[in-house]
């Protein structure tokens, strides 16, 4: 190594160290005069003392317990989806007998297994209010759950497609400058995303009183508010196009 | 005449097809967003046109020209057959497949993440597969150049390696190590997850690690352009390279700076901390030096060509370069349009000044007046300074050159500066449509239509440079043997640290080593950004 080489190397080496006394000691005691050398260097590192002592945000609502996860539920065994079936029973005075509703309760045939799941583990945890399945919920074990939503999923959809181009404004496409993301690209059409229920041919009735529970904070077991950051930036017009397209009644 | 010209040709033609096709998609891509065209009813479509446009024009049209220029540069500055010319064929197959792969994986609609990739969304495998075939391909490549400069050496032990060969390596040695970022996140974050063993996956990690390429990769683009500046550029106006010594000087310290900076890409992530940030900062600053240097050096190179035909004066020789000459036009251009983006690049590198562009549409403009711009000017220079002595033939107009030049020149010009408005406007990115109807909206449309007609420009532009290939024909007279820029001051021997790169790569390591390890051990310790992926393109 010539003179050339020894003065790059002696050269990068200074600047490293300038920039790590400005970085790591100089600046973070500017910001913050209060802060020994160590703390400084520290916070500068990115390892804050704070950070492992600050808990989730207090809210007054229960977290829902369960993380959603592609490997959740795993594929049915083979006397799951039978088993199931029987269990729904006792489900099929609200929800249909053949997972379709008459009674403004939401349609479950076709419904995604995680959804039901999910659901069902909320109404279990009281993460989600509902006077009726709260107290229903309450005596299922988990694996009951588990085969009452393969039943479900495994039942045909009253609606296999949306008719996208009739849809509104804020199903195909969202308000992007409110930060409102289209209905379809998580529901169905668009695209679809682990936990987003399958809506096409839900009870308009329903829909409309879940944004609204969205967006009033009532609901609140979805995943890191998503669904109450959606509704909120959604006019009553809006939410009303919508329960009216999902119900099959748009136009 | 080179041996291998089999071999450069097929680089360069597909380079060149990949790059229209591409340039297309973005125009296209232009249009859906403008206020021309309604919303996509679809926002799934435009970004599988966007990764398809970035995958292209990122990974693989960029390093198939260096992959070609690189090969060229080894036999005609070597002055020796090309060593291992089997596995050149090799390494080039493996990147058009991994290149065919990915391309059809995200045309397929399964992939649609960008080319960045922005774990945690996961698309499919084949997607990641294949830019990693592009990758191990260019690997390939790198490892022939120090190969090849290894057996001049052993029959050259006393001579200076040439210029070409000196700056090449340094490209390839900057891509060698740079890739590696991209690489473990692909291969042990990103393909563990695409393949169903995994589901969740650090996305702090990743977006770390993908910026260890992302920085230099622009390097690896860019070292191609340099080189055409310091070796074909002087030659092509009739000047001599006004220093040798600084162009080594130049690429060694692009070399050690280039990559351990890539975190000022994530000034407004929270994972890594502020003393990080400013050391990443701090050596991002420092790659200004190699730049005022090439500057400098090829500004004096040509202003050598004008005094020696015959300028006078303070400003007289500018009149009296060869503007007529492609190759003049290019450089001025390609530098006009670095002086503009290097300025918003001050911006962008600038922790505090970053926070009111930070991803918006500046960026998206930024980037393609630089790579676009400066960079892929200077590529369609090579191309056309290497056309003769690769194909025997000769281009029948002159004038259309110029005019492919100009058109792309201006093209960009309109294409980007209205695009870093639309930035400054707060107009966000990596969005499908934007509703130009409302107050927050509407001052931005008028620049996006702008930008609109400065992209119809590129693709004309581009077409024109396929043409001018095509329709280049034989030439009566024989061609004369290819030769580099000559220096002012030719000398025989250059100080050892120029002549080769063990302590410029040392550095460069043991920079990366500095700059990356805290936070790279940090994130893998503490995991806090593990999340479930987000699987794109009906993968589940």
């Amino acid at each position: 190594m010539n003179r050339i080489g020894l003065w790059g190397v002696l050269g990068t080496l200074a600047l490293a160290l300038i920039g790590g006394v400005f970085g790591f000691f100089v600046l973070p005691r500017t910001q913050d005069s209060s802060l020994s050398p160590w703390a400084a260097w520290c916070s500068a590192l990115g390892i804050t003392t704070q950070s492992f002592a600050v808990g989730p945000p207090a809210t007054n609502s229960t977290a829902s317990e369960i993380t959603l996860t592609h490997e959740l539920l795993g594929p049915p065994r083979p006397d799951d989806i039978g088993r199931g079936a029987t269990l729904a029973l006792q489900c099929s005075m609200c929800h249909g007998p053949t997972g379709i509703s008459v009674a403004n309760t939401p349609n479950l045939a076709g419904q995604y297994s995680t959804v039901i799941y999910k659901e069902l583990r909320d109404f279990k945890s009281r993460a989600r209010s509902n006077a009726i399945m709260n107290a229903m919920a309450n005596t299922l074990t988990d694996e009951a759950m588990r085969q009452i939503a393969y039943y479900y999923a495994s039942l045909p959809k009253l609606h296999e497609a949306h008719p996208l181009a009739d849809a509104p404004d804020i199903v195909k496409w969202g308000a992007p400058s409110r930060n409102v993301a289209p209905c379809g690209s998580c529901h169905g059409d668009i695209d679809h995303i682990l936990a987003g229920p399958w809506l096409a041919g839900e009870p308009g009735a329903y829909i409309r009183a879940q944004l609204v529970a969205f967006a009033n904070g009532e609901r609140s077991n979805d995943i890191n508010g998503q669904m109450r950051a959606m509704a909120r930036g959604l006019t009553a017009a809006e939410i009303e196009q919508t329960a009216l397209y999902y119900a099959g009644n748009a136009k | 005449m080179i041996d291998a010209r089999r071999l450069v040709l097929w680089h360069f033609w597909i380079a060149c097809g990949a790059f229209v096709a591409a340039l297309l998609l973005g125009e296209w891509q232009m249009v859906v967003r403008s206020p021309l065209h309604a919303w996509l009813e679809n926002p799934e479509h435009y970004y599988r046109s966007v990764t398809e446009h970035g995958s292209i024009m990122g990974y693989v049209f960029p390093t198939l020209i260096a992959m070609g220029f690189g090969y060229a540069i080894c036999e005609l500055s070597l002055k020796q057959a090309l060593v291992g010319l089997k596995w050149a064929w090799a390494s080039l197959w493996l990147v058009v497949a991994g290149a065919a792969v990915a391309s059809v994986t995200v045309a397929s609609g399964r992939a649609s993440v960008l080319y960045t990739f922005y774990p945690p969304l996961i698309g499919n495998a084949f997607y990641y597969i294949g830019i990693v075939l592009v990758v191990v391909g260019s690997w390939i490549w790198v490892a022939l150049l120090a190969i090849n400069l290894r057996a001049w050496r052993k029959q050259h032990p006393a001579e200076k390696v040439p210029l070409p060969m000196f700056a090449n390596l340094a490209g390839a040695l900057l891509w060698g190590w740079t890739a590696v970022g991209a690489a473990v996140e692909i291969l042990f974050q990103i393909l563990p997850v695409a393949l169903g063993f995994k589901s969740q996956i650090d996305a702090g990690l990743a977006r770390v690690l993908f910026s260890w390429t992302l920085h230099a990769i622009v390097y690896f683009w860019l070292m191609p352009a340099y080189i055409a500046y310091y070796t074909i550029v002087p030659r092509a106006i009739g000047a001599r390279l006004y220093s040798d010594t600084m162009a080594r000087l130049s690429f060694a310290m692009f070399l050690v700076f280039a990559m351990p900076i890539g975190i000022h890409h994530l000034f407004a992530d929270p994972m890594v901390g502020s003393g990080i940030k400013i050391m990443h900062t701090l050596f991002t600053a420092m790659v200004a030096v190699p730049t005022f240097l090439t500057i400098f050096t090829i500004a004096a190179s040509v202003e050598l060509a004008g005094r020696l035909r015959g300028g006078q004066g303070l400003l007289g020789w500018l009149k009296a370069l060869p503007w007529d000459n492609p190759a003049m036009l290019a450089i001025a251009f390609s530098f006009i349009m670095l002086g503009l983006g290097g300025a918003g690049g001050l911006i962008n590198m600038s922790y505090q000044l970053d926070a009111t562009i930070h991803n918006t549409q500046w960026i998206t403009g930024h980037f393609h007046l630089i790579f676009g711009g400066a960079i892929v000017i200077m590529y369609f220079v090579i191309a056309y300074d290497l056309w003769p002595t690769l194909t025997g033939h000769e281009f029948a107009s002159l004038s259309l050159l110029r005019t492919q030049l100009w058109l792309w020149f201006v093209g960009m010009l309109i294409l980007t500066l209205p695009w870093h408005l639309a930035g400054l406007l707060g107009m966000p990115r990596r969005m499908a449509y934007y509703d130009y109807t409302t107050a927050v909206n509407a001052p931005t449309a008028w620049t996006v239509v702008v930008s609109v007609i400065g992209g119809a420009l590129l693709v004309l532009s581009g077409v024109l440079f396929l043409y001018n290939l095509a329709t280049a024909r034989a030439s009566q007279q024989s061609q004369p043997a290819y030769r580099f820029a000559e220096a002012a001051h030719e000398v025989d021997r250059v100080p050892l640290a120029l002549n080769g790169f063990g302590v410029w790569f040392a550095l460069m390591i043991a920079l990366t080593l500095v700059n990356y390890g805290f936070p790279i051990w940090q994130l893998m310790q503490r995991q806090t950004s593990n999340v479930p992926a987000v699987y794109v393109g009906g993968a589940e």
